[in-house]
């Protein structure tokens, strides 16, 4: 079996050490345009390669569009960073898929978790009501916010009314969404998070780039630099164990000396007014278990009927998302402990206004389990931080624009249509057709560039004359600078830029009809 | 059986030997093959970008040509896709409903329709990577996604098995999109390449000597990146292979 | 109007105008393992627990005093075990910050997942399985379910406050995805199989 090599080997077939080979290696010689290698060594240099930077997100300027692609390439253009991001989601795709292929009734799971969702969304205020009587019947304080900014400032007046000044809180994509910590620090509450990876992203002063595994876009040289700075680790200690212990130990003492904690949700259970809470750290059960006051926020949306439906989330969700039967901790809060508080956030901002787009509503189904995030191959070569929001990769694509639909205007283009997504989706949201929903959307909200809208209509009016569509293909060359223009409007150049353009045949089919099989029919 | 044969604008003006392949194949089996003078597109350029309106034109002329036909068959799933499954520009007349049913593309059309069974005049002695596009096989269902949890299926794997010699790698990412995604290999080029460069590099990995997809638009990106960085690969469409083509 | 009645006035105004029925959901257990415990203790090691074998004959308990003979500080919630820190006077969490071993006995446990579940009745302080360093769980064999889906028909999720499965002990694998136990829980949790008596408290 002939193996074809790409041009990453050398003739010979041994791979001189990347550093040895760099294109603008200063220390090359070169005659006749070859490097001359006679007498190179070929083991590992000796002095340390200075760790390759942290490509970062998205550029966001207020509202202006958003350019994914313009991140997306930076990160590309950071190759280590890329190729980890890209094999360790891809390798959570194939746990995934593995866990798959052990439970006979997988299909059957994502069916019931669609049609629960479905059923719940479509009675959304009467298990709200439930879940309310429920919750306050077992003594728990039910709180509704409209939006993130009354989202805040109940939690502010429920920890000012304790005098607690330090919150530990363990992930939730919900108080991301509503910019909690931004306002938390705006009026002196200190917040920790719990979860590594958020903990880490909050150190860095980034935002989390993925639902479930947050820092998944940093290399470990990149949190040996944000901890170095933040809690006096050995900046030239890159090794995981050693910082994840350094981590643990910096964030121990907060968590015991903290006010308050503060947890989202995953599920929440009407019939009996309990929320549920999933992790693999534990953090989510300190939060809760350590000071006397425990906050949730939970969306509307994570309302679900009755206890044995989260049978079938709680073995969908884990699976789905990093291909683990289940979390190490799934945490089931249904009242108070013995001298504490419990209270919870209900939370709209926008979300009750998507249920009654067509289209979109059933995107609410979502259980942020990120798997399409490691399906998509877009995401795994952009980084979470390319989408500059909230939620980022397919569920991103679609549920931005309802948060800002002139920002997000680029993001439902930042896809291939390929279809991964709602296939790996457990509540079977059909991902793919919404973000192509969205693309007419915008284009009927005249949230796409002019110049794209001249090229489109150009292309509909020659693909619709035959005559001229046959004259505008006829020559080889000509087609060679027309055709792609159909479906551009950047030119030829674009597609160019990193890949060869098509060989130009001798004659199109039309002609080669014509000439072979007869005149027109 | 009466066959209206549409062959797409790109493969029209970038790959007319796919078009012959076509049209050659399907005479093969006996079928009066009709190829009408005036097709050009099937809207799915302006519609994909969400410019449905821009499609209109297009569509109606599409459904000019192709009505009265017994089957429309095309070498693109693409465009197959677009024309069951959105296409939805213009009015839909009991015609356009006619002829948007009657669309097929050339592998299901073969598999299902004409349950072809062997391609005796057919030989390709050599090791090639099958790509399913995205379209075929999530939309149109030519084979079992690696997403779902259902028994293994594949309607083109199935019609190249009777073609003699032919020996099949396997892909560490069978079905990973190669980029392609039609606007976005321009408007995201840098992300479109770079899982262009991967997915060549995962065949020529797997010892793959041809890359043989049911779809040229594929082939035409992959191709593409290919030549860019230098990975030898030659590439063929699923028509002129099962036509009789040599290497 | 309230918070309350525009976000339930806004859902209202909005509900998709589609029939959408509760599905009926299956137990999934038409195929149970052939033993629960072996079930258990193979998805238990999966997901990085330990199972601690009883010795054939002998004190059952060895091989939990043999993991707690060198600990500084043992937290015992079980009658079976004495510690030296005793639950009953902890005034607050944060008095427990010192543990090294916690032993708890489970209300149940899930063969399909391996994992155990521990409530407010168990743990007395909730937080002690948590700030501890290592957890130990006593598991009666006779209280395993084979699914999720049966543990959920179980009475403790409608008569506790707090109540959560632990799989293993605390991990994560947020850098590099390289797996670290004891990210911020426990750094071992290990379960011994042992017949428990109906303690009066539960």
């Amino acid at each position: 079996m002939s193996t074809v090599r790409d041009n990453a080997d050398d003739e010979d077939g041994a791979m001189l050490h990347p550093q040895l080979r760099a294109e603008h290696d200063p220390d090359a010689i070169i005659r006749d345009g070859r490097r001359l290698d006679h007498a190179e060594g070929r083991s590992k240099a000796l002095r340390p390669q200075p760790p390759e930077p942290q490509p970062r997100g998205a550029r966001v300027h207020g509202n202006r569009p958003v350019d994914q692609a313009e991140a997306a390439a930076r990160f590309i253009a950071s190759p280590e960073h890329e190729k980890m991001h890209d094999e360790r989601l891809w390798d959570l795709r194939q746990k995934r898929d593995r866990e798959m292929h052990g439970i006979p009734e997988w299909e059957e799971l994502r069916s019931l978790a669609s049609a629960i969702k479905e059923h719940t969304l479509t009675h959304l205020d009467e298990y709200l009501d439930e879940f309310e009587a429920n919750a306050r019947s077992n003594g728990v304080h039910v709180h509704w916010a409209r939006d993130g900014a009354e989202h805040n400032q109940i939690v502010h007046a429920i920890l000012r009314d304790h005098g607690a000044t330090s919150l530990i809180k363990s992930k939730s994509m919900l108080t991301e969404e509503c910019g909690f910590r931004p306002y938390m620090t705006s009026v002196g509450i200190e917040v920790i998070e719990t979860d590594l990876g958020e903990r880490i992203q909050q150190l860095d002063n980034e935002d989390p780039s993925h639902v479930v595994v947050p820092a998944v876009h940093k290399l470990r040289t990149d949190v040996a630099e944000v901890f170095s700075r933040t809690i006096r680790t050995d900046p030239s200690n890159s090794d995981v164990h050693y910082l994840a212990e350094a981590q643990r130990e910096a964030t121990r003492p907060l968590i015991l000396k903290a006010d308050a904690g503060m947890t989202g949700c995953n599920f929440a259970v009407a019939e009996t007014g309990t929320f549920v809470v999933c992790t693999n750290e534990g953090n989510a059960d300190l939060s809760a278990n350590v000071p006397k006051l425990h906050i949730a926020s939970i969306g509307i949306e994570k309302i679900i009927p009755r206890l044995e439906h989260l049978a079938v989330f709680v073995r969908l969700l884990s699976r789905s998302a990093l291909g683990s039967p289940v979390t190490q901790y799934t945490s089931h809060f249904r009242g108070p402990r013995q001298g504490g508080e419990m209270h919870v956030v209900l939370v709209d901002n926008g979300r009750s206004e998507r249920l009654g787009m067509e289209e979109f509503w059933t995107s609410l189904k979502c259980i942020r389990c990120g798997a399409c995030m490691n399906t998509c191959p877009v995401y795994r070569r952009s980084g979470g931080l390319s989408y500059g929001a909230t939620y980022s990769g397919p569920i991103g694509l679609i549920i931005d624009p309802t948060f800002n639909a002139r920002k997000y205007s680029n993001l439902p283009f930042a896809s291939t249509l390929n279809g991964s997504c709602s296939n790996v989706c457990p509540v079977k949201i059909n991902i793919h057709e919404q973000i192509y929903a969205w693309r007419r959307v915008l284009v009927e909200r005249h949230e796409v560039p002019l110049a794209k809208k001249a090229a489109m209509k150009a292309a509909g009016a020659l693909l619709s004359r035959p005559a001229a569509y046959r004259t505008a293909i006829a020559a080889a060359d000509m087609a060679l600078a027309h055709l792609p223009r159909f479906v551009i409007y950047n030119g030829l150049n674009a597609w160019g830029k990193h890949r060869e353009v098509p060989h130009p045949p001798k004659q199109t089919f039309h002609s080669w009809y014509k000439a072979n099989r007869g005149a027109k029919q | 059986m009466r066959i209206g044969l549409f062959i797409p604008c790109y493969i029209d003006a970038f790959f007319p030997e796919v078009g012959i392949a076509t049209l050659e194949l399907l005479e093969r089996f006996g079928h009066e093959v009709v190829y009408p003078h005036d097709q050009t597109c099937c809207g799915q350029p302006m519609a994909n970008s969400g410019f449905n309106a821009e499609a209109a034109d297009t569509e109606a002329l599409f459904v000019r040509n192709f009505s009265g036909f017994d089957y429309v068959v095309a070498p693109s799933g693409s465009c197959v896709h677009h024309v069951r499954g959105k296409f939805d520009a213009i009015e839909q007349t009991d015609t356009v409903k006619e002829v948007r049913a009657r669309t097929y593309e050339l592998v299901e059309f073969l598999h299902d329709i004409l349950k072809v069974d062997a391609f005796p005049w057919a030989r390709f002695p050599h090791r090639v990577g099958l790509h399913n596009s995205c379209g075929t096989l999530r939309q149109l269902k030519h084979a079992r996604p690696s997403e779902l949890n259902e028994p293994f299926f594949s309607k083109p794997m199935d019609l190249l098995s009777k073609v003699e010699g032919i020996e099949f790698v396997e892909l560490a990412r069978p079905d990973e999109c190669c980029g392609f995604g039609g606007t976005f290999s321009v408007f995201e080029e840098v992300v479109s390449t770079k899982m262009g460069y991967d997915k060549v590099r995962d065949h020529a990995q797997a010892g793959a000597e041809y890359i043989v997809s049911a779809d040229s638009s594929c082939l035409m990106h992959q191709q593409g990146c290919a030549e860019h960085i230098g990975v030898p690969m030659k590439f063929i469409h699923i028509a002129e292979i099962l036509n009789g083509a040599s290497a | 109007m309230s918070s309350r009645d525009d976000i339930l006035a806004s859902i209202r105004a909005n509900l998709p105008r589609v029939d959408r029925p509760l599905p009926y959901v299956p137990a999934f257990d038409d195929e149970p393992p052939a033993s629960l415990l072996d079930a258990f203790k193979a998805s238990l090691h999966r997901m990085g627990g330990m199972f601690l074998d009883p010795p054939a004959a002998g004190d059952i308990l060895a091989p939990v005093r043999e993991k707690i003979a060198g600990a500084k500080i043992v937290c015992s919630m079980v009658p079976e075990i004495r510690g030296n820190r005793d639950i009953a006077g902890i005034g607050a969490p944060r008095d427990l910050a010192d543990v090294d071993f916690a032993i708890v006995r489970a209300s149940f446990a899930v063969a399909e997942t391996g994992s155990v579940l521990l409530s407010d009745a168990d743990l007395r302080v909730n937080a002690v399985a948590y700030l501890a360093q290592h957890l130990i769980v006593l598991l009666d064999p006779a209280d395993i379910v084979v699914n999720l889906h049966h543990a959920y028909r179980r009475p403790e999720f409608r008569d506790r406050r707090y109540a959560c499965f632990h799989t293993g002990p605390s991990a994560t694998a947020d850098i590099e995805g390289v797996l670290i136990h004891g990210a911020q829980g426990v750094r071992s949790l290990s379960v011994l199989p042992m017949a428990g008596r109906r303690s009066a408290e539960k």
